[in-house]
């Protein structure tokens, strides 16, 4: 391997460095060198050590969490498309068109992360040759997020409009990876909400022609079947109706919803596969168990305050079937603990990741125009994330203060 | 009665080539060297030319802007050089040693009638009140100053350290000596003396508020002691003696002599037989590490890996330093599957938990100077924090600073830190931000502030 460093930096970068024949595209030479390598640098003054750790494993170790989910979403599109068309039944064995699920699946997940990928790390090199900076890696994370929060059938050149003015418009202008307020994979997914609604909300979370789907499979989501049940057009006997796909052997059962064989978006759907990623982050200390927990009892708390009132059908779900559905848990997990856009400090990582758990519920419920409160909760948390801090940091401040007095007097 | 304090955060990095308890014979060193570089922020005016026959304790420089404040030779004989850097900046003043090693004679002080002003004046001229520092700022103490309390670290917890008790065996009465003395500076104000929980040597101390410390580095960070036992609020300062360099005072004030020695640790997985040394500070590196270190692509770092300077053989000794250690060179590329940031990395300690040693606390490393990665902007959070054990947000400080806001640095509590209680943060970072580098620039701009 030394050999190739070698021709590497002997034959190849000359080419890529001032005066080359590529020198434009130097910024991609150096992605990738130092992708493949580390550099042969040394610390010069501070610590002469310095830990393992960089920002590209901390990145990949992410990536590694969300793979679970990845895979299920792969499988779980197949399942719902096979499902819709009444090829396979739901008692049937989860074995059944295995690899035509899969294969299906994967024809349908694939583009959408090449896509997401292409799109943003071509606006990344472009703009880091543009400002003479290296490539940060902050976009190994997101690129991966954004398809496994789509919807399967969005049009793929929606995906890369999204993604790019995600990466302009959510991160650049700010200065990049690290100074960014807003997540830049709920960027995308709110710009596609707000510019294609028709596509990223109502009944497109089935992949597939709908006219060939089986009497009654609308392509809705549990969160869309829910919200019928509030506002004027309810109907007590559309309630009931709808309260009966979630009892326990209804279609949005506790166990399928956690278990995540219900339509969704790519990734979002299996509460299991989330929480092995959960653990994997909170594992290697790269999530902020903070938030997580936080997250969780917020929404808990907030689901619980519904559940006592009652007053609709929506209200009457039992909190923890609640927050095992839509992108909850996904927001939770990956989502909420961005370290950038996420509150900082100890004190605060606790109350932000409380309040985005409520307001994700609050918002689900009392506006069911958003189903998806979850993105609309942390994008919201996002721009509160600094107040928060600095509440703390001020409380700080003013112990400091206070202890300077108590000395004089 | 002593109290107890326990430090929870922080981190032992577990390095190989921890020092044998055993005293080496330290090779001979003609030159002798007094660097001002050592003493931060200093501009030396020189007293000696080339070519002039000094005494150990006649002074060499003094500083330029408090010129009481003298650095003197630390051994007897003839000035040979004074090396001067770009714009003629002093970079060392060489003094080649004679043998027979005489001494400026001061006289003893009797410590139980001196008084304080003649007793800081006496240390002034000796050339010694440099072992005396203060915070803020982590500068040479200011004699005009009145500290609200003198602090002495009894230990360093910093890696591959000194065992404070080896160093200090057999030198108490010198210790107590320094301590009274320190007592007289302190006019009535407290003298703290923290110590290692269970470490033995210091504990019958007298005249002194003894406090005892436990948990992992920068427990023995003397700004860590402070800021549990006495934190520092603008316009206050504490002084601050090493424990070696109370041995120092101890002696002057017996002796009347400017006779400085210290027992260093030779540390570090590229040295052939880890032991100690007893020296006199301005030695050369090489009296220390000849014969003794391996072959090949190393570092020489005077003091320790953390807080320490880039050295070499033909180098000498940083002024404050009780320890060399010598690591590999981190200078190979390293794959990104075998070495690199996805491979299994058995031999890389993290204070994240994202290699698989953190499962093994008790492994040693064999550590380079690679940085693992590449410079970033802050992405990741609370990692400072878990190694800091400060009541002080370090991130929100660093980054006061970085945008030179004077008030929120004062108002996040700059003047209770020095560049060394951030080294593990240094340490730590998954951006590879070379935080020392930049508190020591906000304690410069604030510094310059009150000049």
């Amino acid at each position: 391997m030394k050999g190739l460093h070698k021709f590497l930096v002997e034959k190849v970068k000359p080419n890529f460095t001032e005066g080359g024949k590529l020198s434009k595209f130097y910024t991609l030479y150096d992605a990738l060198e130092t992708f493949a390598f580390v550099p042969p640098h040394v610390t010069h003054n501070g610590t002469h050590i310095k830990d393992g750790i960089d920002l590209k494993r901390t990145m990949f170790m992410v990536i590694l969490a969300m793979i679970p989910a990845l895979l299920f979403g792969i499988w779980n599109a197949g399942h719902q498309h096979f499902l819709a068309l009444g090829e396979i039944a739901r008692t049937d064995d989860w074995t059944m068109l295995f690899g035509d699920k899969v294969l299906y699946g994967l024809s349908k997940v694939l583009p959408l992360i090449i896509v997401s990928y292409v799109a943003g790390l071509a606006v990344e090199i472009f703009i880091a040759s543009i400002k003479k900076h290296s490539v940060q890696e902050g976009f190994l994370v997101s690129g991966m997020l954004i398809p496994l929060i789509m919807p399967l059938d969005v049009p793929l050149w929606m995906v890369a409009a999204a993604t790019m003015f995600a990466v302009i418009i959510g991160k650049e202008v700010f200065g990049g990876t690290g100074m960014n307020i807003l997540n830049v994979a709920l960027t995308a997914r709110a710009f596609l909400f707000f510019a294609y609604p028709t596509k990223m909300s109502g009944e497109v979370w089935i992949s597939g022609d709908k006219s060939e789907f089986v009497d009654g499979v609308t392509g809705a989501t549990a969160l869309g079947e829910l919200a019928t049940t509030v506002g004027s057009a309810a109907t007590e006997a559309g309630d009931r109706a709808v309260q009966t796909l979630f009892a326990s052997d209804g279609i949005y059962s506790l166990w399928n919803c956690a278990l995540g064989v219900i339509p969704g978006s790519v990734g979002e759907t299996s509460s299991i596969a989330i929480l092995i990623g959960a653990l994997i982050l909170i594992f290697t200390g790269i999530g902020s168990f903070r938030i997580i927990a936080s997250f969780f009892v917020g929404g808990l708390v907030m689901a619980t305050i519904f559940n006592l009132f009652g007053a609709n059908a929506y209200m009457q779900m039992p909190p923890l079937h609640q927050l095992v559905m839509g992108g909850f848990m996904f927001g939770m997990v990956f989502m909420a603990t961005d370290p950038v856009t996420a509150a900082q400090t100890a004190t605060g990582k606790i109350i932000y990741g409380f309040l985005g758990g409520l307001l994700s519920i609050l918002i689900r419920v009392v506006n069911p125009a958003y189903p998806e409160g979850v993105m609309m909760a942390i994008l919201f948390m996002n721009v509160m994330a600094p107040l928060i801090d600095h509440y703390v940091i001020q409380s700080n401040i003013r112990r400091r203060t206070k202890r300077a007095k108590l000395q004089v007097a | 009665m002593s109290s107890t304090y326990k430090i929870k955060k922080g981190v032992n990095i577990g390095l190989v080539g921890e020092s044998a308890k055993e005293l080496g014979a330290a090779g001979s060193s003609e030159v002798y060297a007094v660097r001002p570089q050592d003493f931060h922020g200093l501009i030396p005016k020189m007293l000696v030319k080339e070519g002039a026959e000094v005494k150990a304790g006649t002074p060499l420089f003094y500083d330029k802007s408090n010129e009481r404040i003298k650095f003197s030779s630390p051994v007897s004989g003839e000035v040979v050089e004074v090396l001067r850097g770009e714009k003629r900046r002093i970079l060392a003043v060489k003094v080649l040693a004679d043998k027979q090693n005489s001494f400026e004679e001061f006289g003893p002080i009797n410590l139980s009638a001196a008084k304080r002003d003649t007793l800081i004046d006496s240390i002034l001229n000796a050339g010694l009140w440099p072992l005396i520092k203060q915070r803020p700022f982590d500068v040479i103490a200011n004699p005009a100053d009145h500290p609200k309390a003198i602090f002495i670290s009894g230990f360093d917890s910093s890696p591959l350290a000194p065992d404070s008790d080896f160093v200090i065996k057999g030198k108490e009465d010198l210790f107590q000596a320094g301590i009274d003395g320190l007592n007289v500076i302190a006019d009535g104000k407290p003298v703290h003396l923290n110590l290692r929980k269970g470490s033995s040597a210091l504990k019958g101390m007298k005249n002194a508020q003894i406090s005892e410390f436990s948990g992992p580095h920068p427990a023995g960070n003397v700004g860590v002691q402070i800021h549990q036992i006495s934190p520092l609020n603008k316009g206050e300062s504490i002084w601050t003696v090493a424990a070696q360099d109370v041995i120092n005072l101890g002696r002057f004030f017996k002796t009347g002599k400017h006779e400085l020695k210290k027992t260093i640790a030779l540390t570090g997985s590229e040295v052939n037989s880890p032991k100690y040394f007893e020296i006199t500070p301005g030695v050369m590196v090489k009296a220390i590490t000849k014969g003794n270190v391996k072959e090949g692509n190393i570092r020489i770092i005077s003091g320790n890996v953390l807080t320490g300077s880039t050295s070499s053989e033909d180098d000498f000794l940083g002024y404050y330093d009780t320890q060399i250690t010598v690591i590999p060179e981190g200078n190979e590329p390293k794959f990104l599957l075998t070495k690199g940031w996805l491979g299994p990395g058995l031999d890389k300690f993290s204070i994240s938990h994202a290699f698989p040693t953190w499962l093994l606390p008790k492994k040693k490393y064999k550590l380079d100077t690679n940085p693992n990665g590449e410079l970033r902007a802050y992405v990741v959070t609370g990692q400072y924090e878990k190694v800091f054990p400060f009541d002080i947000y370090p991130v929100q400080l660093v980054k006061s600073i970085l945008v030179n806001d004077i008030e929120q640095m004062e108002n996040l509590g700059i003047y209770e830190v020095a560049p060394e209680d951030f080294a593990l943060c240094e340490y730590a970072c998954t951006s590879k931000i070379q935080v020392q580098q930049i508190v020591r620039e906000g304690l410069d701009n604030l510094l310059a502030e009150f000049k």
